[in-house]
């Protein structure tokens, strides 16, 4: 390679960001067959990954690429890139590649697809980054960000009430468990003093630290959250509202794979522990069939392969919660092969749905010789799906088996719920991939056909490659999947993939497993009745609490924002002015601060006069007879009070409160004059007395600051340097203007950008106001 | 409010103290003034020329929306705080140039701009309220 490769891994994580800007353009130019040259790009990360992966193979370490990005926080841009991330990288960036070109026959002739082209390239870069991300700061924010441009491509069908219910609640729930894991992240860089994942793994287990257990629940509540483990799960079946590539890629080969990638990264940190291998095991064991069951009673396609998808993420949950080496090398092996085929899967769907225009599989039927292409790449994805020999799954299937029928203690469970997990997985996977193929056509909404070129490639490439790999299963076995293992459970793991069938215990295993798998499938319609029926009878499910706790929520801030916000200014008023009299009343009370008794200073004849006159206007105002009097009142006081500042040196500030003080009484007095208020006050006596209680308990208060503030020793080193400074470094003599203008420049364009956004909302008032004032004024006009 | 002495006057009040507040904003670095002081003698004028003369007339003088006054600000004061980053130093700090115009040294500087900014946000915004106000009596 000419480029070296930190540029190379740094130019692919942003390739699809920049991709994302012009795709729309590009999609603009060339209308649906974009999908081919926006390929290239997934295809080119594919590259990268393949060849810098390799080099931290050729290496036998992982291989650290950093760029400082705040350096003053410790943040910084890094990839880590090992077994485990390489994996991961390739799986998303080559079966993004497919993807982006389904997608441009999927959605051709859409007016948005240029939008759709982005979205996507905005997700793969997120997903990209958080399988490859060092830093826990970045691998934070490209996992929110996978939340994000998951909300925009679920959502993306808008118009649609369900679409944005959909997008709505997997932002809620997958974010939600982003902020657990942004607390486990803090926790682990409290624990260990690291603030990457690679300096945290070097450090070794965290199983006997004070913090362990909140860090491992927090970790697993962005984990199960993302990865749909039960009760989380109803948020994947939902985000099918999305259109069938984003189904495809996020929610079955990539995202969703998230929460297992973490689980596995941490592995060698937090695993290998009575409650990791106890909390793991569970949730993923009531997810496999929770999912499983809850799939076999879909007739949707997709809502079939949705749930397989939670049950087989259940079951890597399971595996890597076994921290049996063996078993996570099955995990490793089912996670790879259920990439291919669910990936596969899910575009067969689609396919189907876009040529006949329906997807459910009571509708469909003897497709078989109208599809043959789509026809036997499902049917070879199904076969890697039911672990039937020949195949990745098959390898996969009897990794596991092995590990568990040889582990110990409550190992046996695992097989079990293993066992019967991947039966019923059996009977979805081939009732997708046989049921609309075969039996008598039916009719369908739209004449179904083969579809074009863009839509059959990406199902057949996946599915030959769950065959193909086990030709090169040597390699596979040691280069790729190997190396992975090895970086989850830090052992060295002696991966053979081979074609070859051994009549042993777990292949027995696998014929119960496909026994029961074909009953499942014979019996189809009584199961899926049975389930139904089941449903029915507990008749709550975790998708209808969603919506309750939504309607929960809404209802207290209404309750709330009733009960602060009355809408009455007189109650504001009341609040500010004794809160603000607690807050100045409160400390002095506690640290005794009052002011010292003070003689009355000696004062000149003018000083007299104007504290005469600030007198005068506070008399004119409480004794005015109309608002308009007391208004005008208060600007003689205020005009008092600039006069003092004027005596006591002060000219900056006198000038600005006369000018404030003129000002407030032209606008106080027009305000006035648009609120169509009663010429006087009528306030009964008692009110009155309240209020002026409340204005002199307050207005003592502020007094009683500014004396004790007065009395305590003036520290002068900020005025000292300001005289000394504002002539020789900022040459001006006004002092009060080179602290605004220069040495305390960045406030001031903080208070201007306060001023002109108040005005801004201020005029967004008053204009509200005068566009409801026709029906106030019942000119009979009907708006 | 519209005697027939306040409207004559009005128009040349308002300019004076229009005036006057550029002169107080200009001298506020060595002097009493500034650009908040500056900008509320502006936004004073301004509503002494709407209760005299109108909404109306005081819109046609100012010839912009005072909001876009006040945001033009903004975006000056911002602006001052650019030519640092090219000088190396933190931003916003004060950078100044002497030069010699018609043989009288001029003190140019970025605080100055920054100032005017202050000027004009304030004018704007306190105007636009003041003239929202008015609005309605004219109506």
């Amino acid at each position: 390679m000419p480029i070296s490769h930190a540029s190379a891994i740094f130019l692919a994580a942003a390739a699809p960001f920049v991709a994302a800007i012009f795709a729309p353009v590009v999609h603009r130019l060339m209308g649906h067959r974009a999908g081919w040259l926006l390929a290239l790009v997934p295809a080119f990360m594919f590259y990268v990954v393949w060849e810098v992966g390799g080099q931290a193979r050729v290496a036998g370490s992982a291989q650290i690429y950093a760029m400082p990005w705040v350096p003053s926080y410790n943040v910084s841009i890094s990839f880590l890139v090992d077994g485990l991330s390489t994996l991961f990288g390739l799986v998303i960036a080559g079966i993004g590649t497919f993807i982006i070109v389904y997608s441009g026959g999927y959605l051709k002739g859409h007016v948005h697809q240029g939008r759709f082209f982005s979205f996507m390239f905005l997700f793969m870069g997120a997903m990209f980054g958080v399988v490859l991300a060092d830093n826990l700061i970045t691998l934070f924010i490209y996992w929110e960000l996978t939340s994000i441009t998951s909300f925009l491509l679920i959502g993306f069908d808008h118009a649609r009430q369900a679409s944005r219910r959909a997008a709505l609640q997997a932002l809620i729930v997958t974010g939600g468990g982003g902020l657990s894991l942004l607390a486990g992240l803090i926790l682990m860089m409290l624990a260990t003093g690291e603030t990457s994942m690679s300096g945290i793994l070097a450090k070794g287990s965290l199983a006997s630290h004070v913090l362990y257990v909140p860090i491992l629940i927090t970790v697993l509540g962005g984990a199960f959250t993302k990865s749909a483990q039960f009760p989380f799960h109803f948020w994947l079946p939902n985000a099918m509202e999305a259109p069938t590539p984003v189904s495809a890629y996020l929610h079955s080969a990539t995202m969703v794979k998230a929460g297992v990638y973490l689980l596995m990264r941490v592995h060698p940190v937090l695993g290998d522990t009575a409650l990791w291998t106890t909390i793991l095991p569970v949730f993923g064991g009531v997810t496999l069939l929770v999912g499983t069951l809850l799939a076999l009673r879909q007739t949707d396609l997709k809502l079939i392969l949705a749930y397989t998808t939670v049950a087989s993420l259940g079951l890597m949950v399971m595996l890597t919660g076994t921290s049996l080496p063996v078993a996570i090398e099955g995990a490793v092996l089912y996670l790879f092969a259920h990439s291919l085929f669910k990936g596969c899967l899910f575009m067969v769907a689609g396919t189907v749905d876009h040529e006949t225009g329906t997807r459910d599989i009571t509708g469909l039927g003897g497709l078989r010789r109208l599809m043959p292409i789509t026809f036997a790449a499902a049917f070879v994805a199904a076969w890697s799906m039911g672990g039937l020999p020949l195949t990745i799954g098959f390898i996969g299937k009897e990794t596991m088996y092995h590990a568990l029928a040889h582990g110990e203690g409550s190992a046996i469970f695992v097989l079990v719920v293993a066992i019967l997990g991947n039966a019923m997985m059996f009977a979805a996977g081939f009732a997708v991939a046989t049921l609309p193929f075969f039996g008598a056509t039916r009719e369908t909404p739209k004449k179904a056909h083969e579809g074009p070129a863009m839509l059959w490639l990406g199902p057949v490439v996946l599915s030959a490659l769950g065959v193909v790999t086990l030709v090169f299963g040597h390699w596979v076995g040691t280069e790729l999947l190997g190396p992975m293992a090895t970086a989850i459970s830090k052992a060295p793991s002696a991966m053979h993939i081979a074609p070859a069938i051994h009549f042993n215990l777990p292949f027995g295993l696998s014929v119960v497993t496909v026994a029961l798998g074909l009953l499942v499938l014979w019996r189809l319609a009584d199961v899926r009745r049975m389930v139904a029926a089941v449903l029915r009878a507990i008749g709550w499910g975790p998708d209808l609490g969603f919506d309750q706790a939504v309607r929960a929520t809404v209802r207290l801030s209404v309750a709330v924002t009733r009960t602060v916000q009355s809408g009455k200014m007189e109650f504001y008023l009341t609040v500010t002015f004794l809160v603000a009299a607690a807050a100045l009343i409160v400390p002095m009370v506690l640290y005794d601060e009052f002011p010292k008794p003070m003689t009355w200073p000696r004062l000149t004849f003018y000083e007299w006069s104007i504290f005469f006159i600030a007198a005068l206007g506070l008399y004119a105002i409480v004794t005015a007879r109309t608002r308009l009097i007391a208004i005008v009142s208060l600007g003689i006081q205020g005009f008092a009070v600039a006069l003092i500042f004027m005596l006591f040196g002060a000219p900056d500030l006198s000038f600005t409160q006369f000018m404030v003080e003129t000002l407030s009484v032209v606008i106080l007095a027009l305000v006035m004059t648009r609120l169509n208020l009663d010429y006087q006050d009528p306030r009964s006596v008692a009110l009155v007395l309240k209020d002026g209680v409340i204005a002199i308990v307050t207005g003592g208060a502020l007094a009683a600051l500014l004396l004790t503030v007065t009395q305590t020793a003036f520290d002068s080193r900020l005025s000292d340097f300001f005289a000394a400074n504002s002539r020789v470094i900022a040459h001006g003599r006004n002092i009060v203007n080179v602290i605004i203008v220069d040495f305390r420049g960045l406030d001031t364009l903080g208070e201007i950008s306060v001023v002109m956004v108040t005005g801004l909302a201020i005029l967004a008032l008053i204009r509200i106001k005068t566009r409801r004032a026709p029906d106030g004024a019942g000119t009979g006009k009907v708006t | 409010m519209r005697t027939i002495i306040f409207r004559t006057i009005a128009p040349y009040l308002a300019s004076l103290m229009v005036l006057f507040s550029i002169f107080v904003l200009l001298r506020g670095h060595n002097q009493p003034g500034g650009g908040f002081i500056g900008g509320l003698i502006a936004a004073s004028a301004f509503a002494i020329y709407g209760i005299a003369c109108g909404v109306a007339a005081v819109r046609r003088s100012i010839y912009f929306h005072p909001m876009a006054l006040s945001a033009f600000g903004l975006f000056l004061a911002g602006l001052a705080g650019l030519p640092s980053l090219v000088a190396q130093t933190p931003f916003l700090t004060g950078l100044w140039v002497f030069p010699k115009l018609f043989g009288v040294e001029v003190g140019l500087s970025t605080p100055m701009l920054f100032d005017i900014g202050v000027y004009f946000v304030v004018v704007g915004a306190i105007t636009s309220i003041a003239l929202a106000l008015e609005e309605r009596e004219s109506d």
